[in-house]
C-alpha cells in the first residue's frame, strides 16, 4: 500500500486526527483517487445541513503537506470550514502514476471542492507552489471567491530573476532525482531554514509522510513542473494564471517571510503588482515557511477573514489616520520659499559647510527637478543613506519637493536590521555618500543610485560631510566621484536649474518612511503623509512658540531634519551620528555658537554625556550655553533629577521633554517646574495633552473589550488622536489592525493613566505590564520606588512564569556595583531593602551589572531581555 | 461531622486532627503509634484492610494522610502503605458508607523532573514520577480520582512542601544537615520554590472537607514562591543554625547524587543519604505553582505568609531548645 491513501499518525504534534478523512474523487480522465484531507467539518454528522459561513480552502506546496495548515484549522471559528487537502502525491494522499502538471492539479483541486459539495463563498489560503494552483482555482471560481492570501509564492519570474537559484539547482535532471526523492534532502533541508529552528517533532511530522523513495517521486515530479522555460508544458498555463491574477479584484492578503532564499523580495513586489489591492503583512523573522516560523499567521488571517465585509466580496475600508484631512495650506517647504533671499545661515555644519535660506530655497527646487527629470517619479520612495548635513537636509526637502518619500532607517538598528527595514520599504532610489552607497550594496538594496556629499553647494563652501560610513574605502569614494555617468547631486542640482518645477505634490501625498527603535521587536515602517508632517510641525511651532528669530541645536531625528520647515536657522553638531552620548558639552557648545542657538533637542543619553563632560568647557563656550532658552529632551524616560543638574551648564534654558513615539510626536509635553509639581506617584508624569491631541486609556484589566476611557486613574494602553500621528504601518497589516482598533485612534503600546488633573502617566509598555494572580501591575512605578533606595542604582520589574500566574521579580543595578560573580542573587541585606520598597510581593530580587537598554536612545530599558534571563535563571535553568 | 484522619502523628495529620476537634467535629485518628490527641483512637496499620474497616465504620469523612515519606527504601515497602493501604481506604469507605474522602497527595505524582513554572495540578503520572514515593502516591491518587461517584465524593489535595513547628521531616533534616556543615546550595540556588507553612496547609485540608466539588487534584502551597537560597537560609536563621555552606555545581552534584543512590540500594541502607538525583533535582529547579484554580475551589486563601511562618518557626525554635543544649533535636 505503498502508494495508497491513508491516515496521517494519530500523535503528531499539533494536529488533530478527528480532522483528517479520506474521500475519493473522481479525476477529469475518470479514474478515482482518494485523498487525505484536513478538514475542520470532519466530525459533522451527514444528517447536519448547515452551511459553513466561509469555507477556507488551504492549498500547501512542495515537499510539504496539509500539516502545515493545522494552526489555521485550531484557530478559525467554528462556522467556519477549513479544508486543507494533501495533493495527490503529497502527503497522505494517494500517490498516482505519473507526473501531475499544474494544470492537472488546477483540476484536482476543483474535482475536489465539487465532490466536497464547497459551494458557498471561499477563501483561498496557499503557500509556495500550492499558490498558482490555488490561483488557478480562484480564477474560475469567481462567483465563490471572496478574498485570496498568499504566503511566499509566485506567479511568474520577474525580470532579472532567473527564477530562485535554488530551485533552478534542485531542477537539473540528474540533481532533481537526488536531491528531491532518491534522498530526503529536499524534504528535510524545507524544515532546516527556519531560525529559531523548528522543534525536532514537528520536522519529523513534515517528514513523515515522505519516508520511502517512492513517497518521495512526486516531490521530485513537483519540482520538474515548475516552468523555468517557455517550452515547458506547464508555462502557458502558469501565465494564464498570472493574467487571471491581475483580473481577479478581490481582496487579497500577502503575508510574506522576508528571510525565504527561495521566494525573495522581487517576487512579493510581482504579487503586489499584480494585485494593487492586496494588503500586506511581512513577518520580519519570519523564512520560506512562514506558518511555522510566524504561528500568529492564523490569528491574522483568521481577524483578516473575519473584516471581509459579510464576505461580499469588499476590501476592509483603510484605517489609516484620516484626521485633520482638510488642512493643506500649508506645505513642507513653504518657510523655504518665503525666505528664498534670505541670507542669513540656514543650516550649519560644524566644521563643514554652511547653507543659506537663498542657497537651500535654490538648491531644493532644482535638485527637486533634477530628481524628476533623472527618473523620480510621484510616490517612489528614495532612500537616504547620509549621515545629518546640509546634503542631508537638501535631499530630504528636495525628494518631498519632486513628490517622492523619503525612507530614513537609522543605522541604531545596525547594518543588517537597516537592510531589512530599506529592502522591505521597497526603495526605488538610493541618495548616499559614497559609504552610504556602498553600505546600500552591502544590504542589496533596489533602485538607482545618487551620490550626495560631493558638496551640492560646491562654490559656497566647504564639502560635504563624509563621516560615519566606514564600510567603504577612500578607493571606493574616488571611484563613485569619478566614474562616468554617476549621478550626483551636485548633477542633479545643474540638470534641474534647465528643468521645469515639478508639480507640487498634496497634502494626501505620502512623504515619509521613518522606522521605530526595533526597542521592542524588529524595527516597523511608519509612513506618513505630508499633511501628518506639516501638523507635526505645526504643533512643535505653536507648543514651543518657536519664532522665525529661533535657531536650533538638534541631536535627535526627526528633529535635525526640521529646522528648514520650522523656518528655524539650525546646526548640526559634530558628532557620531549612531551614539547618542557622543555628544560633549563642548561639542554641543560649538553647534549652539555656530548659529547662536535658542533652543536644543537631545536625547537623556546625550544629556548625561553633555552633564558628565561639563568640566572640559571654555568660558566662551559657557556663554553660548547661556543663550539657550529652551532645552528639549525626548527618546525614553528623562530623569528630573538630570534634567536639573543641566541648569548647571544651561542656565537660562526652561527644561523640557515631550512623549511621543516613532507614531505621534509630540503627545503632551512637560517642563522640569512641572514634573517637580507633579511629585511622584504611579509611573513618570509626561505632562497635560497638547492643544489639538486627545489622549484616552484603553484598560488592560479588561479581555480585550477596546472601550477608551479618558477617566482618571485606569491604567490602560495609551491611544492618541490628531492630525500629525502616522498614516499607517508600512506593509505590517497585522501590526496596523492591532494599533488601529479604534477607528482614528493610534494604540501607542504604551501604558499608563490620565490623573484627576489630566495629566498623563506613562507606567510603561503593554508588553510589560505584570499579570499577576492579584491583578494586572506596571513596572515603572514600582521601578521608581526601588530606583529611590540608596543601594540601587538602577531597576527592572518584570513577571516571570504564566500570565495570570505572574511572579514580580525586581532586577537591579547595585550602587555599590557587583562584587561577588557567582549568584544572580541579591544579597539578604539588597534584598530586604528591595522588599519593603517595593510595596508588593517580590518572588526574587536579582542583580546584574548593568540593564540591556535600546541601541536608538540607550534609555529605553529592555525589559523583555530581562524577563527572559531571570525566567531561566529562577527556574534553576543555567544563565 | 464524624471524620477519621489517617496518619495523625505527623506535623500535618495531627494539625488537621487538632483543627477539627476545635471546630467540635467527632475526630477519630488512625495510626501505628499513639497521637497524644483527645480523641477516638485506632492504633494499626493502614495498609490492614480490617483495622481501615473497623476505624472508617460509621463516618461521615476521611482525610487520608498515612503514607511512607522517604527518600531510600524498597519499592515494595512504599507501594504496601502507598498503595495498598490506599486502597485499604477506598474500601473502607465504601464498605462504611462514607460520603467524603480527602486524600492528601503530593505535587511530585505529576513531576517528570522538569522545571515547574506557574503550574496548575497536572494529571497524575506514574511511569514519570521520580522515585518510589512520588510513583507510588501517583497510583494511589489515581485510584482515588478513579473512584470517585455519587455516593463517595474524593478530592486530592497535594500540599507542596510542608513546613512549620514541630515539623520533623523538611525543617529538621535542613537544619539538621545545616548544623553538620553539610548543607551546601545547589547550583546557583536561584530556583524559585513554593512552599507551604503547616497551618495553611491544615486550613486546606479542611476547606476540602466542606468544599462542594469533588474528583479533582488540587495543589496546595503558600503562593510565595522564592529562590531555593532564600528559603534554606531563612529556614536555618530561623533555627538558629549556621546558613547554607559552599556551592556544589549541578551537574556534580547530579554525579554525586547517583552515585549515592547506587550506594545506598547495594548496602539497603536505611538511613537518609546525603543526596540523591532526586533531591538535586528538588534543590536545583523551579517548583511553583498557579494557585488560582485551587483558592477559588476551595474558597482558601493562606493566612500565614512566609514572613509571619518564620516567626512562628523562630519562637518555636528559641522556647524548644531553652531546656537542652542547642541541636539536641537532632538525634
Amino acid at each position: 500500500m505503498i502508494d495508497g491513501a491513508s491516515s496521517p499518525p494519530a500523535d503528531l504534534p499539533g494536529l488533530e486526527p478527528a480532522w483528517s478523512r479520506l474521500v475519493s474523487v473522481a479525476d477529469t480522465s475518470g479514474r478515482a483517487h482518494i485523498w487525505h484531507l484536513l478538514d475542520s467539518w470532519s466530525g459533522r454528522l451527514p444528517s447536519d445541513s448547515r452551511q459553513p459561513t466561509v469555507t477556507v480552502l488551504c492549498v500547501h506546496g512542495n515537499p510539504t503537506w496539509s500539516y502545515l495548515w493545522r494552526g489555521l484549522l485550531a484557530t478559525a471559528p467554528r462556522d467556519w470550514r477549513v479544508v486543507a487537502p494533501d495533493q495527490l502525491g503529497m502527503g497522505y494522499s494517494e500517490h498516482p502514476d505519473g507526473a501531475r502538471t499544474l494544470d492537472e492539479r488546477v483540476r484536482d483541486l476543483d474535482a475536489l471542492t465539487a465532490t466536497l459539495g464547497i459551494t458557498g463563498p471561499v477563501v483561498t489560503v496557499a503557500h509556495d507552489w500550492g499558490g498558482p494552483i490555488s490561483l488557478g482555482w480562484a480564477a474560475e471560481h469567481r462567483d465563490q471567491l471572496c478574498g485570496v492570501v498568499l504566503t511566499n509564492t509566485a506567479v511568474h519570474q520577474p525580470a532579472n530573476t532567473r527564477g530562485p537559484a535554488v530551485i533552478r539547482l534542485a531542477h537539473l535532471p540528474g540533481v532533481r532525482q537526488t536531491v528531491c526523492a532518491r534522498t530526503s534532502m529536499f524534504v528535510r533541508g524545507t524544515t532546516a531554514l527556519s531560525r529559531p529552528a523548528l522543534p525536532g517533532e514537528v520536522r519529523a511530522a513534515f517528514a513523515a509522510p515522505y519516508a520511502h523513495p517512492r513517497r518521495r517521486q512526486a516531490v521530485a515530479d513537483f519540482v520538474a513542473d515548475i516552468p523555468f522555460g517557455a517550452r515547458h508544458p506547464s508555462h502557458l498555463r502558469l501565465q494564464q494564471i498570472a493574467k487571471a491574477t491581475c483580473e481577479l479584484e478581490v481582496p487579497a492578503l500577502l503575508l510574506w517571510g522576508p528571510r525565504d532564499l527561495v521566494f525573495g523580495q522581487p517576487y512579493l513586489d510581482d504579487l503586489q503588482q499584480r494585485m494593487p489591492q492586496a494588503q500586506v503583512h511581512r513577518y520580519e523573522q519570519a523564512s520560506h515557511l512562514v506558518p511555522e516560523d510566524a504561528p500568529h499567521y492564523a490569528a491574522d488571517v483568521t481577524q483578516w477573514i473575519a473584516d471581509l465585509d459579510a464576505f461580499g466580496g469588499e476590501a476592509p475600508a483603510p484605517r489609516a489616520n484620516t484626521n485633520g484631512t482638510a488642512t493643506g495650506a500649508r506645505t513642507l517647504w513653504q518657510q523655504l520659499e518665503a525666505r528664498a533671499e534670505d541670507a542669513s545661515a540656514a543650516v550649519v555644519e560644524v566644521g563643514g559647510q554652511t547653507a543659506t535660506w537663498a542657497n537651500l530655497a535654490r538648491q531644493v527646487r532644482d535638485v527637486a527637478a533634477g530628481l524628476v527629470a533623472a527618473g523620480v517619479r510621484p510616490g517612489d520612495r528614495v532612500a537616504l543613506l547620509v549621515p545629518p548635513s546640509v546634503d542631508l537636509t537638501t535631499a530630504v526637502y528636495a525628494v518631498w519637493r519632486a513628490g517622492g518619500v523619503v525612507v530614513i532607517a537609522d543605522k541604531g538598528l545596525g547594518l543588517r536590521g537597516m537592510g531589512r527595514a530599506l529592502r522591505g520599504a521597497r526603495v526605488a532610489h538610493v541618495i548616499g555618500t559614497a559609504q552610504g552607497l556602498a553600505a546600500a550594496r552591502v544590504m542589496r538594496l533596489p533602485g538607482t543610485r545618487i551620490v550626495a556629499g560631493d558638496g551640492v553647494l560646491a562654490g559656497i563652501g566647504g564639502v560635504g560631510r563624509t563621516a560615519a560610513w566606514p564600510i567603504v574605502s577612500k578607493y571606493r569614494h574616488d571611484k563613485y566621484r569619478h566614474e562616468p555617468g554617476t549621478v550626483t547631486m551636485s548633477g542633479l542640482a545643474r540638470r534641474g536649474r534647465s528643468s521645469l518645477t515639478p508639480p507640487p505634490p498634496v497634502g494626501d501625498d505620502e512623504c515619509a518612511v521613518v522606522f521605530t527603535s526595533g526597542a521592542t521587536g524588529p524595527a516597523k515602517g511608519v509612513v506618513y503623509r505630508h499633511r501628518q508632517v506639516a501638523a507635526q510641525l505645526d504643533l512643535i511651532a505653536a507648543t514651543y512658540t518657536l519664532r522665525p528669530d529661533d535657531r536650533i541645536v538638534a541631536a535627535f531625528a526627526p528633529f535635525a531634519l526640521y529646522g528648514p520647515g520650522l523656518g528655524i536657522a539650525s546646526a548640526v553638531p559634530d558628532i557620531d551620528v549612531t551614539a547618542p552620548a557622543s555628544l560633549t558639552a563642548a561639542a554641543l557648545a560649538d553647534a549652539v555658537e555656530a548659529v547662536d542657538a535658542t533652543v536644543v533637542f537631545a536625547s537623556p543619553a546625550a544629556l548625561r554625556s553633555v552633564h558628565a563632560s561639563a568640566g572640559e568647557l571654555s568660558a566662551s563656550q559657557r556663554q553660548s550655553l547661556q543663550r539657550v532658552r529652551l532645552l528639549m529632551s525626548a527618546g525614553g524616560p528623562v530623569p528630573a533629577p538630570l534634567l536639573r543638574s543641566l541648569q548647571e551648564v544651561l542656565p537660562a534654558a526652561e527644561a523640557h521633554t515631550p512623549y511621543g513615539m516613532t507614531e505621534a510626536l509630540p503627545v503632551t509635553d512637560i517642563s522640569l517646574v512641572e514634573i517637580e509639581a507633579a511629585g511622584t506617584g504611579n509611573g513618570v508624569c509626561v505632562g497635560w495633552p497638547l492643544p489639538s491631541v486627545e489622549v484616552a486609556v484603553s484598560s488592560v484589566s479588561e479581555a480585550d473589550d477596546g472601550d477608551l476611557t479618558t477617566a482618571p486613574d485606569v491604567t490602560g494602553e495609551i491611544c492618541v488622536r490628531a492630525a500629525h500621528v502616522k498614516d499607517r504601518y508600512d506593509s505590517l497589516w497585522a501590526t496596523e489592525r492591532a494599533s488601529g482598533r479604534n477607528r482614528g485612534w493610534h494604540r501607542t503600546g504604551d501604558v499608563g493613566h490620565l490623573d484627576a488633573d489630566g495629566r498623563l502617566w506613562v507606567e510603561g509598555r503593554l508588553q510589560h505590564v505584570l499579570r499577576t494572580a492579584a491583578g494586572v501591575l506596571t513596572p515603572v512605578g514600582l521601578e521608581q520606588r526601588v530606583e529611590a533606595t540608596a543601594p540601587v542604582r538602577a531597576a527592572a520589574a518584570v513577571g516571570v512564569g504564566p500570565a495570570g500566574a505572574q511572579q514580580v521579580v525586581v532586577v537591579v543595578v547595585p550602587a555599590e556595583g557587583l562584587r561577588r560573580r557567582s549568584s544572580p542573587l541579591a544579597t539578604p541585606a539588597l534584598a530586604d531593602t528591595v522588599r519593603r520598597a517595593a510595596g508588593v510581593p517580590l518572588a526574587a530580587v536579582l542583580v546584574v551589572s548593568e540593564l540591556p537598554v535600546d541601541l536608538r536612545h540607550a534609555s529605553k530599558v529592555d525589559r523583555g531581555t530581562i524577563a527572559r534571563w531571570a525566567g531561566r535563571v529562577l527556574a534553576g535553568r543555567p544563565s | 461531622m464524624r471524620v477519621l484522619v489517617t496518619g495523625a502523628t505527623g506535623m500535618l495529620g495531627r494539625g488537621v486532627a487538632s483543627a477539627l476537634l476545635r471546630r467540635g467535629d467527632e475526630v477519630t485518628v488512625l495510626q501505628r503509634r499513639p497521637s497524644g490527641l483527645a480523641c477516638g483512637e485506632v492504633l494499626g496499620d493502614v495498609a490492614d484492610s480490617a483495622v481501615v474497616a473497623h476505624a472508617a465504620a460509621r463516618q461521615d469523612a476521611v482525610v487520608h494522610l498515612a503514607a511512607k515519606v522517604d527518600v531510600v527504601g524498597r519499592w515494595a515497602d512504599y507501594a504496601r502503605v502507598n498503595i495498598e493501604g490506599t486502597r485499604a481506604v477506598l474500601e473502607a469507605c465504601r464498605a462504611g458508607g462514607v460520603g467524603r474522602l480527602v486524600h492528601v497527595s503530593s505535587p511530585a505524582v505529576a513531576h517528570a523532573g522538569n522545571p515547574l513554572v506557574g503550574v496548575g495540578a497536572e494529571p497524575a503520572d506514574p511511569q514519570r514520577a521520580r522515585g518510589h514515593y512520588a510513583r507510588s502516591k501517583a497510583v494511589a491518587e489515581l485510584e482515588v480520582l478513579a473512584a470517585d461517584s455519587q455516593r463517595l465524593a474524593v478530592l486530592c489535595i497535594r500540599p507542596h512542601l510542608v513546613w512549620g513547628p514541630g515539623d520533623t521531616q523538611l525543617v529538621a533534616r535542613i537544619v539538621s544537615r545545616a548544623r553538620a556543615g553539610r548543607l551546601p546550595l545547589i547550583g546557583s540556588g536561584a530556583a524559585l520554590i513554593d512552599t507551604t507553612y503547616v497551618s495553611n496547609a491544615v486550613d486546606a485540608l479542611v476547606a476540602a472537607l466542606d468544599a462542594d466539588l469533588h474528583g479533582e487534584a488540587l495543589v496546595v502551597s503558600n503562593g510565595e514562591p522564592r529562590p531555593v537560597a532564600e528559603i534554606l537560609s531563612r529556614l536555618c536563621a530561623a533555627a538558629g543554625a549556621p546558613l547554607p555552606r559552599g556551592r556544589l555545581p549541578v551537574a556534580s552534584a547530579r554525579l554525586a547524587g547517583a552515585g549515592v543512590e547506587a550506594a545506598w540500594a547495594l548496602l539497603d541502607r536505611r538511613d537518609a543519604p546525603p543526596l540523591t538525583r532526586f533531591l538535586v533535582e528538588q534543590l536545583s529547579t523551579a517548583h511553583w505553582f498557579d494557585q488560582r484554580r485551587t483558592r477559588q475551589a476551595l474558597a482558601w486563601t493562606p493566612q500565614v505568609g512566609l514572613e509571619q511562618g518564620f516567626a512562628e518557626l523562630a519562637s518555636w525554635y528559641t522556647a524548644d531548645s531553652d531546656p537542652g543544649p542547642s541541636g539536641s533535636r537532632d538525634a
